[in-house]
This record gives C-alpha cells, structure tokens and sequence, in this order.
C-alpha cells in the first residue's frame, strides 16, 4: 500500500498544542520577562538585566534546597522503581485477584495530594497517630517519633509517605508492561532452561523498558517539583530541612512578594528540569540499543 | 485585553522573535531537506532539531554559568553560545 502522502492530520494536534500555549509558554514567557525586572506594583517596573540571574545563583538558600531536592528525588527514584517492579512481579496474573489488586494500588492515587499530607500527619502524630504511638510504644528511639521534632524523622515521614502515594503508579506501568509480554517468550525461556533471575533480566526487564522509562521521568519530574504534599506535612521544617525548591520558591514569590527574583530562580528550576528530564529520557532510550548494534 | 500584565521589555521580545524565527526556519529547513538520525561527538543518536534543542539548552546554561562564575560581560557568553549552538548542530 502507498504511503498516504497528505499530511493534514497533524492539524488535530492543534487544540493540544493552542492548550499548552496557554498554559505553558505564555505563562513562561511572562516569567522570562519578570526576571528582568524590579516589579513594584501594577505598572511599575523597573529594568534591572540578569541581577536576579547573578543574585540567585549565588544564594547559598538556593543552593541547599537544590541538594536536599536532589537527594530527596534521588531517594525518590532508587526506592520506588525497583519497589513498583516488585510489586508488578509479585500481582496475581488472572483470576479475581487482578482486579482486587489493581483497585488496591488505584487508591493512593486518585485522594488529593494535600490530603494525603493532612492523612500523613495524623497518622504519624505521637499523641493519636497509629504509626506515631505505635513506634513509640516500643520504646526503641532515643528521641521519641514525631515529625516535627528531628530532621530525620521529617525525611523519613515525608519519604514513606511519597513511597505509598507513588509507587502504586509505578506498579501500575510496570504490570501493564509485564502483560504486554507474549506467552512464547516464557515458553522459550523454560525451553532453555532459564532461571527465574535470567527471565527476569533478559526477557521482562528489557521489555518493559518503554513503561519504566515513563515511570523514571513522570515520578523524577514530579518528586523534583513537589510542593503540596510536604507543605501541607512539614511546611518546609524543622527549620529549613525539608524546604525543597518549591517550598522556597512559593515563599520567595507569594510570600515576599520578589516576583523577579522567584522568576529568575523558576527560570533556573526549569532548566534544570529540563536537562536531567533530556538525559533520563536518552538514558533510557539508548539503554541495550548498543549491544544488539 | 491588553498585554501590560505580562510586562514585555524590548530584550526579551527580541529573544523570544529570534528564537520564534529560528524555530520557523527549522521547519523550513526540515520540509526543503528532511533531517536524517546521526550519531555525533554526543554520542547519542540524535536528528537535527535534537541538536536545535541541546544547543540551546546549553547556551542557557553556558549564559548561567558566565553570570554565576564570572563578572565579565555577559556578550562573551553569548558568543560562546553561539559557538556551541554552531558546534552541537554540525557536529553533534
């Protein structure tokens, strides 16, 4: 069959692509524009060139919350990715169990995200929270549990609860991903006498190379951006420790009211944004591309 | 409507009129010659508006680093963009 030649039907990406003009790069060209100037008032601006640029890439405040978001993402990453695969591997293949499991791993999913902050809080307050009395009943730590009362135990909190509300999506991708693997793959691999690991490795992890790529950049970029969840648990405390740059972000825009420094350093986020979303993507990609030539 | 609330200055609608043409002239020069996929100095396999991006994602960041490490002026950084865009999509 002849190639169709007419090519109008990239005309239907128009509404997609007139949405995400007006949610994205308008917005982002006002923030480009924010960033050169001192905005006083409405109508009043001055402006100042890359000064916001040069003030905020040598704000140490900036530069602690990028650690801590890099660690916290990096966190994020290293337990919820092998976590999720576990769990796909570990789901019942047929049978009613299916459904069970999967409206299971849905629930975290759809309960808004600062009320999974408010959920958490409760449930890990020393005085009427499960986990909090629970822990502390045993009396184990020298500090008794409460989020609110060491850096690591905000981390911990923060990080168990991402870890509950994210990987069910990651299960999610990576068992729809198992499922697409047809039969005879498994058969050939018993005719070979491969073990369970060996299957593992050459067969489901390669094939569900497309969906984990996917899970990688959806949770790299959504825990690298997080706001409410932590806001709504920690508030950006016990002192600084847990201000990711969103937190600060929001605090220097909404809450000092520097439109032109937030731009500026928003501008510095979304580039960073950009360029480990660029190479996870190409990581991703490539991976085992170069070995079959 | 009026578009005071995004509080346009002359430099960045000069940026983004010259990045708006540079992306229009990469459609152009995809429908006069369409790209073909590469393996360059970046290692990757990559087409030509794969360079177009990297190399101004790099001058953004080439721009960031001369503001945060130096006190020259920033033209230099962005004649080493420049480079660097001329570089990624020959070579790249």
């Amino acid at each position: 069959m002849d190639k169709w030649p007419d090519n109008r039907a990239w005309f239907l990406v128009l509404p997609a692509f007139i949405i995400v003009a007006f949610s994205g790069i308008i917005p982002l060209m006002t923030v480009v524009n924010y960033s050169l100037q001192d905005i006083f008032g409405p109508g009043e601006a001055v402006f100042v060139g890359t000064e916001w640029f040069k003030e905020m890439l040598g704000n140490y405040r900036l530069h602690a919350a990028l650690w801590r978001q890099f660690l916290f993402s990096g966190l994020v990453l290293l337990i919820e990715i092998p976590l999720g695969i576990l769990i796909a591997l570990a789901m019942p293949k047929r049978g009613w169990g299916v459904s069970a499991s999967l409206v299971i791993l849905a629930l975290p999913l759809v309960i808004p995200w600062n009320v999974i902050g408010t959920i958490w809080i409760v449930f890990t307050r020393p005085d009427i929270g499960l986990f909090g009395v629970g822990i502390n009943s045993l009396d184990l730590l020298e500090v008794p549990f409460d989020h609110t009362a060491k850096p690591l135990y905000a981390w911990i909190t923060l990080l168990a609860m991402e870890v509950w509300h994210w990987t069910p999506l990651v299960a999610l991708l990576a068992y729809a991903g198992l499922r697409a693997i047809p039969e005879a793959y498994y058969q050939a691999a018993k005719i070979d006498g491969a073990s369970a690991w060996a299957t593992f490795l050459y067969i489901q992890l390669p094939k569900m190379r497309g969906v984990l790529t996917i899970a990688v950049l959806l949770r790299w970029m959504d825990s690298f951006l997080i706001y409410a969840e932590p806001f709504a648990l920690t508030g950006g405390g016990p002192g600084n420790t847990t201000t990711f740059l969103s937190i600060y972000l929001v605090k220097l825009a909404t809450m000092q009211f520097d439109l032109g420094p937030a731009a500026a350093f928003s501008l510095i986020y979304f580039l960073i944004v950009l360029l480990f979303s660029f190479a996870f993507y190409q990581a991703l990609l490539n991976v085992g591309r170069g070995e079959k030539g | 409507m009026g578009l005071e609330w995004m509080y346009w200055t002359k430099p960045t609608a000069i940026f983004f009129t010259t990045i708006f043409l540079m992306l229009c002239g990469m459609l152009v020069w995809e429908l006069v010659s369409p790209t073909i996929e590469r393996r360059g100095f970046l290692m990757i396999p990559t087409t030509r508006g794969t360079r177009f991006f990297l190399g101004l994602l790099g001058s953004a960041y080439i721009h960031l680093a001369w503001l945060g490490f130096t006190d020259l002026a920033l033209w230099y950084g962005t004649i080493l963009s420049v480079a660097w865009l001329i570089i990624v999509m020959r070579w790249g």
